[in-house]
Parts: C-alpha cells; sequence; structure tokens
C-alpha cells in the first residue's frame, strides 16, 4: 500500500487496482471541529480536480475534490451520523471514499509523505 | 467585514491571545482570535455551561456628552427609534441608528451612567465594522450643546454564562448585584472599570470597559480562575446564532428596517406613537400594516447546514427569501439559520426550503431564541 498526498489537503492509499481518499490531519486541524460530511455514491465517475465531497466544520464548507480520475466503489457512510470521526482519525476510520485507479500516471503528480510534510512546513 | 487593504490593528490582548495559542484572523479591521486550541465547539459549550472570557475591544467606544440629560437623549432620539429620555440611570438599552429610509445603519448599546455628576452622559458601544460610518452620522446629528468623544483608552472584555457574574464578583463584588441591562463604574481589584450586565451569547454575565494598559492583568485574573476559559469568535457566532440575536452586515444592514428585522423590541411606545427618528413614515406604516419581509429562524431537519446567502423556496417552488446567518448549533445538536422572508411565508411552523448545492434542504419556520435566554431578571428591578 502507497499513500500519496494533494496540495488540496487530501490522502489516497492505493492497493492493488483500489484507492481510498480522506483528508489529512493538517486539513481537519485547520477546519475545526467537523459537524457534516456528505461523501459520494457508488459508481459516481470522477475527473481529477473534480468536487467529489463536502465537509463542514461549524465555521464553513469546504470541497474535497478528487485527486486522481475513477469511480467511486464506495462512500463511508458512517461519516454521516458521526462527523467527529474526521477530527478523531482523519488518516484512518474517518475515510470518504474508495475509487477505483483509471490512470496510475496521475498518482506521479501527487506527493509522498515527506513531500506532503515539506509542504505544510511553507503554509 | 474583513479588512485586508490596510494595517491590521490589535487590540490590548492581542499577545495574550497569542500565547494563549489563538488562531488570529482579520476581522472589521483587527486581528482577532477566532479560536483557541481546543476549538469553537469546546468554547461554545464551555460558554454554557461555565464562564468564557471575549476580547471584544475591537468595538467602537464612544460618548455623547450634553448639559442635561433630557438634551443628551433627545439629541439621540433623533437618530434612533428608542425611548432614550426615559432610561433611567444606570440602565442599559439596545438600540440601532436608522438613516432617512428607516434602514438600519447599525445597532448598539446604550448606557446611562448612574452618577449624577456625570448627567447628560451616555455611553455608546458600536460594531467595530461600523465606526467609521457611525461616528461621523451621529456627529453630525448633534445639535451644538451635544459632543460626541470617541474613547480609544480602553478595552471591552465580555464575561459569559452561567458562573460569570460569580467570577466577576470575586475581583468587583458590585457586579453581583447589577440587574440584567444596567451597569455602573466599580473597582475590579483597585481598578477602576464600568461593567454592565449584558452581552450576546443569551447567558447571563457582564461587559467591562477596561482601561486599555489594565487589560491583560484583568484578563488574565480572570483565566486565573479554572472556571473561564478564552472564547474566539467563532463560538461567539454560533452562540448569538442560538440566542436569535443579529450580527450587523449578515442579518441586518441599511436596506432593512428594524420593523423587518424583527428587533421592534427596541422601540418603545411613545417613540412608535410619535414618530420622530428617520425613516418614520416607513418604520410606522410597517407597525400598521406589516412589514413585506420578516426575519425569521429556520430549524433544518437534516444535518447539512445551510449558510448566509443559501435562497429560502416554499417546498419544490418559488423563491420567498435568503438565508442570512446559518450553521451548526452545538447546543441545539443541529443546523439552525435565520433569514428573511415574505411575510406571507414568515409564521412559526411553515415549511420551507433552503436551496444547497443545488439540493433543497428541508426547514421549518420556528420561534427565536433558539436556544432559551437565561439572562439574570430581578423580580423589582
Amino acid at each position: 500500500m502507497t499513500t500519496y498526498y494533494s496540495k488540496d489537503h487530501e490522502w489516497i492509499s492505493v492497493e492493488g487496482g483500489t484507492a481510498t481518499v480522506g483528508i489529512t490531519s493538517y486539513a481537519q486541524q485547520q477546519l475545526g471541529d467537523v459537524v457534516y460530511v456528505e461523501t459520494p455514491e457508488a459508481g459516481k465517475s470522477l475527473s481529477q480536480g473534480d468536487e467529489a465531497a463536502v465537509v463542514e466544520s461549524v465555521k464553513a464548507a469546504s470541497e474535497v475534490y478528487a485527486p486522481i480520475d475513477g469511480e467511486v466503489t464506495e462512500g463511508n457512510e458512517a461519516l454521516a451520523d458521526e462527523p467527529a470521526k474526521v477530527n478523531e482519525d482523519p488518516e484512518g476510520a474517518a475515510w470518504f471514499w474508495k475509487m477505483t485507479v483509471a490512470d496510475e500516471g496521475q498518482l506521479a503528480d501527487l506527493m509522498d509523505e515527506a513531500a506532503y510534510k515539506a509542504y505544510v512546513d511553507t503554509l | 467585514m474583513a479588512d485586508t487593504s490596510g494595517t491590521l490593528q490589535k487590540t490590548p490582548l492581542f499577545d495574550l491571545h497569542v500565547e494563549l495559542g489563538a488562531r488570529m484572523v482579520p476581522f472589521a479591521g483587527y486581528e482577532m482570535p477566532v479560536q483557541y486550541p481546543t476549538g469553537i465547539m469546546t468554547e461554545h459549550q464551555q460558554t454554557r455551561d461555565s464562564a468564557g472570557l471575549f476580547d471584544v475591544s475591537h468595538m467602537g467606544q464612544a460618548i455623547l456628552i450634553g448639559p442635561d440629560h433630557e438634551t443628551t437623549a433627545r439629541a439621540l432620539e433623533a437618530m434612533v427609534p428608542s425611548n432614550m429620555v426615559e432610561l433611567g440611570r444606570g440602565k442599559q438599552r439596545y438600540t440601532v441608528l436608522l438613516n432617512a429610509e428607516g434602514g438600519v445603519v447599525d445597532d448598539l448599546m446604550v448606557t446611562r451612567p448612574v452618577a449624577e455628576d456625570q448627567d447628560g452622559r451616555l455611553y455608546l458601544v458600536v460594531n467595530a465594522s461600523r465606526k467609521d460610518v457611525d461616528y461621523p452620522l451621529i456627529a453630525a446629528g448633534l445639535p451644538d450643546t451635544v459632543r460626541l468623544e470617541i474613547v480609544t483608552d480602553k478595552a471591552l472584555i465580555a464575561i459569559q454564562g452561567p458562573k460569570a457574574v460569580d467570577v466577576v464578583a470575586a475581583h468587583a463584588p458590585a457586579a453581583a448585584d447589577l440587574a440584567f441591562m444596567s451597569g455602573d463604574f466599580m473597582e475590579f481589584d483597585g481598578i477602576a472599570c464600568h461593567i454592565s450586565r449584558a452581552g450576546y451569547t443569551g447567558e447571563d454575565g457582564v461587559e467591562m470597559s477596561v482601561p486599555a494598559g489594565a487589560a491583560e492583568a484583568i484578563a488574565r485574573a480572570l483565566l486565573a480562575d479554572e472556571r473561564v476559559k478564552p472564547i474566539g469568535l467563532g463560538a461567539r457566532d454560533s452562540l448569538r446564532l442560538e440566542a436569535g440575536l443579529c450580527l450587523y452586515g449578515h442579518d441586518l444592514d441599511e436596506t432593512i428596517s428594524p420593523v423587518e428585522g424583527n428587533i421592534t423590541f427596541c422601540m418603545q411606545k411613545r417613540r412608535r406613537d410619535e414618530g420622530g427618528f428617520p425613516g418614520a413614515d416607513r418604520i410606522q406604516a410597517e407597525l400598521k400594516d406589516g412589514p413585506g419581509r420578516l426575519r425569521v429562524g429556520l430549524k433544518l431537519e437534516g444535518r447539512a447546514p445551510a449558510r448566509e446567502g443559501a435562497a429560502i423556496h416554499l417546498p419544490g417552488g418559488a423563491a420567498v427569501g435568503t438565508v442570512t446567518s446559518g450553521g451548526f448549533a452545538p447546543t441545539v445538536g443541529g443546523p439552525i439559520a435565520m433569514g428573511y422572508v415574505a411575510t406571507e411565508h414568515a409564521k412559526t411552523g411553515t415549511k420551507l426550503s433552503l436551496l444547497v448545492r443545488g439540493k433543497e434542504l428541508p426547514a421549518e419556520v420556528v420561534d427565536m431564541p433558539f436556544v432559551p435566554n437565561r439572562y439574570h431578571r430581578k423580580p423589582n428591578s
């Protein structure tokens, strides 16, 4: 399993032909208390950069973008009832959706963990 | 609201906010704490359960100074629709500055001092974002015998919550005797302050006007009490929304009258009958015939919040208004909003839809406040 990171603060873990996507710990810290999450439904086709999910804190609503092209295979429905999970375990249980990897080449444009850490340090 | 064009001002508590780990953001020309490390939900609950300390020093403090109360009160009455002449000594009143069309230029608090040697003075607290509009407008409207003095050497600290007055009274015992919406000069650990029993959270509490140079020492003395935690603008907003209170620039603006804004409690009978304030024709007509639109509270059925700007529709039908404030309400435990709707759809219980990301979120018109007020009201005050 390899995990990549986007500049929009999504993480994407790829194993076999399937990717799991969520938001990073840095992102949840910036958002503050998460009160609402809307994840995509299975079957939805996504292109890199599409608005795929919504995460709302007490303060504001933010979009979560698709880091790569592919088709959603599962949305994490548990987040609808327990949005605070995004604050507690953003890079684990609070994944947002699973999707196919349509173009592995797109993963090369994303950051690895070290590069993402360095990127966050510049913010 | 946020002014990013020039240099941001700092309140006397800036260094303390940074030391406490606040996230600072631009707000109305100031660098203000939006939240501390524990986050908005915890800060919100802290204020509802115990006590929270809010730096509201960015707000404008000013004094109207005239020869006697009647003269000063009449001068102010020419600009606002409230009864200022019969405001008792030490009493405080919420009112609005009006433009010639009866629109709200700002909402503000007015306090008449207790002391007889202060007769002829009225203390004003206005919104930070409206100082530059309010002060010239007020100054231009005053007779020669009354002048406006802008206070620049005071900070403003609010302590809000069920334990707020106990906490403050440990340093300023006289604060415990204040009735809701009244205030007086008193010492806080030997420092001369003005303390009033008011606030903007729906909870009991006080607002303290304190010397800028002593503000940090006073804030530290209050925060040393384990019942108190610092609260940022984020929770201030969720608290006031639950309390059904307007935020200027969002729920009130220069096109909205106090009747449309559903704040006619600030207009006492004599003023309603006599008029004599800017825009009286429109406001008196709206009082008589009802306004075309009305500010209402909205409770959403689902979990998704609706934010400012969301269109309000009849379910599956036409647009009837717009959300002006909305978000997740921690004490309610779900999303709430306030907004303006055509008056025929403003009745409590009316089912409406709020349009968010192209979806209709079902909502219902509800009475405000969303969370019961817990102001301190004495039986004989």
